[in-house]
């Protein structure tokens, strides 16, 4: 059994084909226009440790992947708002994760785009940066 | 029964103070190094390490230190022990605070 | 001096209420101790030989007398009265209970303080120059963009597990005080046809296998930084090895791949993301530049140069030639506090002496002080007139070492005091050096020197690069140290050579005492320093001043 964990949390229900399986090795440089046609993308890491998922994803938003991305393995609700900010879409994980870490700990961090220093360093220049307005 | 190579105590540090502590058998945990359970028998040393490792609530970082059994308690072996089992040498902080 | 946004308030306060539900469930069982260890790094708890250790982030070591005055209460209320100022602009805490952690973690944030990411295997705490703002010699004050990377590498979601740790080090001035060639990324401001921008350095560091940082880029301008920054990050992330931690950091990276191949990755990736910054990062900048505005200068008093005070003590003149550096504007004066009173603990501040600092800051030093690499306090901008009374109440606050640059002012890591990963003790020896030439009174005649000691290989003592490094090892179930000759910090970045076998605990002081006469003899004159006498004669004399028996017996 696997759990999917979105913004809303918890969902035993699957219907999506995983289009390409990708480990958390997978060259960039090897990013094809034919992968980036495919549907539904899955990254797994092993370990929790293993950052490359996440610069992975990255680089395939960069390269103009619409399609879905998902986070699969070992992965702590912790990462949660690091998965869905570096262009993940949701998070697979096994019964056995989803019961020592039960969805609140998940929910916790749905407010990923909240706090986020990259989005706002990221915008077109505007006028309301709130950093000198907020001095007294 | 096998001997192990040196005497032993199982230390780990406290998982909510930090301190040091050691394994005081049956299953109670104490910061006086000379108060800790010496170890001569590897099957023993064995299941205590694991007894130690089994109590993540408890106590952090388990591991099986050397020491030197003598009549008023085990003395640590190492040098690195001996710093863990008093404290600093530039302040009377941590065990030697009085 | 920056002061947080609206939008830092909240990241950190949503980071303090993050950590205690993590502390929650560490306690209660739902996080392992090896889930909850990367997460607590990631706030700066360690834990340590005696107790946990908090490292907090003094972001390009500047804080103001607010923030020193908490980091006073902190280690009064929550620790034993007591901080420890490290070479990497931090502050660590030795005693904390894990409980406590977050309500010092509050007690920071309600100052604009944090302990983000002072440890694990992502950005580390931006180090800076510690005369930014201050010094004569600099091109601009680096901070501005220091604060920019600190707050796009806060929290960045691709870098939170790197291979390695990763630090990176600013300078705004051509002669580099941040040690930027030891660091994974050094930059270092120039200024091409009226364009400022940066050389990027990368690959440096210490550790087991110390290496000088190489030149990535000659010039990147100051619009491109934080992408360019990204792309080497990125490439480093996928590129670096996660099999073996002793060649995870990107210098290993670099020396396996070539800087050829690094520098190609790293450009095709810039080239990729460079529009998505789309401006917003520099406006920021802009933003941040004005937190950084000099103070307002008081004016140059007439006459009333300190240095012709009639009240002058000769101990004070001392302090005045040892502790002084040439500030940019005109009447004043960069004061360095040393924190190396000879028999202290290098780096060491009680509460109370934070307290004095503090209020000295705020009577006489803009409210502003800074943490040196080199673990002491400098207090940026006061006015030579003021001096004398500044000299006073750091002589009340047992302050007032007239050591900086000078032999007794030694780096020295906590070492087996404190360290779960040293192999030797650190304090002890540098306590005995510092008070044997105090009784000497050689210090002044010996001149600039750099000593510094780690207690082991990692080398957070930086010793390395210290004119004489001392490295704390274990041998034969005893401590022994070994003395590294030539090491040099500044813009000619030096990996000092060894000198030979190790020293026992009781032949440490001795050989450095030979050594050290010995160079007073072999030099050509007082000007010569000790660095230039040893780039002069090489190893050969110096070593015979340190092994004396074994050229009798050849
Ligand atoms: C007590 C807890 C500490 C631990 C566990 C620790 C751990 C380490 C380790 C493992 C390295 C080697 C990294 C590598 O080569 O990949 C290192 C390097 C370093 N640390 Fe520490 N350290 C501690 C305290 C300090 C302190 C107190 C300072 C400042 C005085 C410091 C500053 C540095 C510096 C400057 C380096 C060398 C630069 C480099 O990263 O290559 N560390 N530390
Ligand atoms: S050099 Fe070694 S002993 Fe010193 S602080 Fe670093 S890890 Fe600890």
């Amino acid at each position: 059994m696997i759990v999917i964990v979105n913004d809303h949390g918890f969902s035993l229900q699957n219907d999506l084909t995983i289009a390409a399986d990708l480990s958390s090795d997978f060259d960039p440089e090897e990013i094809t226009s034919e992968l980036l046609q495919r549907s539904c993308i899955r990254i797994t890491l092993d370990s929790f440790a293993d950052g490359r998922g996440f610069t992975l994803a990255a680089r395939l938003r960069q390269c103009g992947y619409q399609g879905h991305l998902r986070l699969a393995g070992y992965v702590l609700a912790d990462q949660y708002a690091m998965a869905r900010r570096s262009g993940f879409d949701d998070v697979e994980i096994s019964q056995e994760f989803a019961t020592r870490q039960p969805e609140p700990q998940w929910l916790a961090r749905a407010d990923w785009r909240a706090h986020d220093y990259q989005s706002r360093l990221r915008r077109p220049a505007g006028p309301s940066q709130q950093n000198v307005e907020s001095r007294n | 029964m096998s001997l192990t190579a040196s005497s032993k105590v199982v230390t780990a540090n406290d998982l909510r103070s930090g301190e040091v502590l050691y394994l005081r058998f049956p299953h109670s945990w104490t910061p006086e190094l000379a108060k800790a359970s010496v170890i001569k028998d590897s099957d023993l040393a064995k299941a205590s390490l694991a007894f130690a490792q089994g109590q993540p609530n408890a106590v952090v970082g388990a591991y099986l230190s050397d020491v030197i059994d003598e009549i008023d308690g085990p003395k640590a072996s190492h040098f690195r022990e001996t710093f863990r089992s008093t404290g600093p040498s530039n302040y009377r902080h941590g065990k030697q605070e009085v | 001096m920056y002061e947080y946004s609206s939008f830092d308030h909240e990241f950190i306060a949503e980071r303090v209420t993050q950590f205690r539900a993590q502390v929650a469930r560490r306690l209660d069982g739902s996080l392992t101790e090896d889930e909850f260890k990367p997460l607590r790094l990631m706030n700066g708890l360690y834990l340590q030989l005696h107790a946990y250790m908090l490292r907090v982030a003094i972001p390009y070591g500047t804080l103001n007398s607010r923030q020193m005055r908490q980091l006073a209460m902190i280690a009064e209320r929550w620790d034993k009265g007591y901080g420890h100022f490290t070479t990497r602009q931090n502050i660590q805490f030795n005693w904390p209970k894990l409980e406590d952690v977050p309500s010092i973690l509050q007690a920071l944030a309600d100052v604009e303080m944090h302990a983000i990411q002072t440890s694990g295997n992502t950005v580390r705490n931006v180090t800076a120059d510690h005369f930014a703002g201050a010094a004569a010699d600099e091109l601009a004050d680096p901070r501005p963009i220091a604060e920019l990377i600190r707050q796009w590498s806060t929290d960045h979601p691709e870098f939170q597990f790197l291979p390695r740790k990763f630090k990176i080090a600013v300078t705004g001035s051509p002669n580099d005080r941040a040690v930027t060639r030891a660091h994974d990324i050094g930059l270092r401001m120039i200024v091409q046809d009226g364009l400022r921008g940066f050389e990027v350095i990368v690959g440096g560091g210490l550790g087991r296998t110390p290496m000088i940082g190489k030149t990535l880029s000659p010039f990147v301008p100051l619009d491109d930084l934080l992408p360019y920054l990204e792309a080497v990050v990125s490439t480093y992330n996928l590129l670096g090895r996660r099999d073996n931690k002793y060649k995870a950091r990107i210098k290993m990276t670099t020396h396996e791949h070539g800087i050829e191949e690094i520098k190609q990755r790293v450009e095709a990736q810039f080239a990729k993301i460079k529009p998505r910054f789309a401006g917003a990062d520099l406006q920021l900048l802009k933003d941040i530049e004005q937190h950084f505005a000099p103070p307002k200068f008081k004016p140059l008093i007439a006459q009333v140069e300190a240095d012709s005070a009639p009240a002058q003590t000769p101990v004070f003149r001392a302090w005045l030639d040892t502790n002084i550096t040439a500030h940019k504007a005109p009447g004043y004066a960069i004061v360095s506090v040393s924190l190396k009173k000879p028999g202290a603990t290098p780096g060491d501040a009680s509460a109370a002496q934070m307290r004095a600092l503090a209020k000295i800051a705020r009577n006489f030093g803009h409210d502003e002080l800074r943490i040196s690499h080199e673990q002491n306090v400098i207090l940026p901008h006061v006015h030579r007139a003021d001096l004398p009374q500044v000299f006073q109440a750091l002589r009340q606050a047992d302050l007032a070492a007239a050591n900086i640059g000078l032999v007794s002012d030694i780096i020295a890591c906590p070492g087996m005091d404190y360290c779960a990963l040293a192999t030797a003790r650190s304090i002890p020896v540098a306590q005995q050096i510092a008070t044997r030439f105090q009784a000497l009174k050689l210090e002044h005649d010996i001149g600039p020197l750099k000593l510094k000691i780690s207690g082991c290989i990692n080398a957070c003592g930086h010793h390395h690069v210290g004119h004489i490094g001392i490295l704390g090892l274990e041998k034969a179930g005893v401590e022994s140290y070994q003395i590294t000759l030539g090491g040099d910090a500044t813009t000619e970045a030096e990996i000092g050579t060894r000198a030979g076998p190790g020293f026992g605990a009781d032949e440490i002081l001795p050989a450095i005492e030979r050594l050290l006469l010995g160079y007073l003899k072999l030099r050509l004159d007082r000007h010569e320093s000790f660095l230039e006498a040893y780039r002069r004669l090489g190893l050969v004399p110096f070593k015979a001043l340190l092994y004396p028996q074994t050229r009798k017996a050849a």
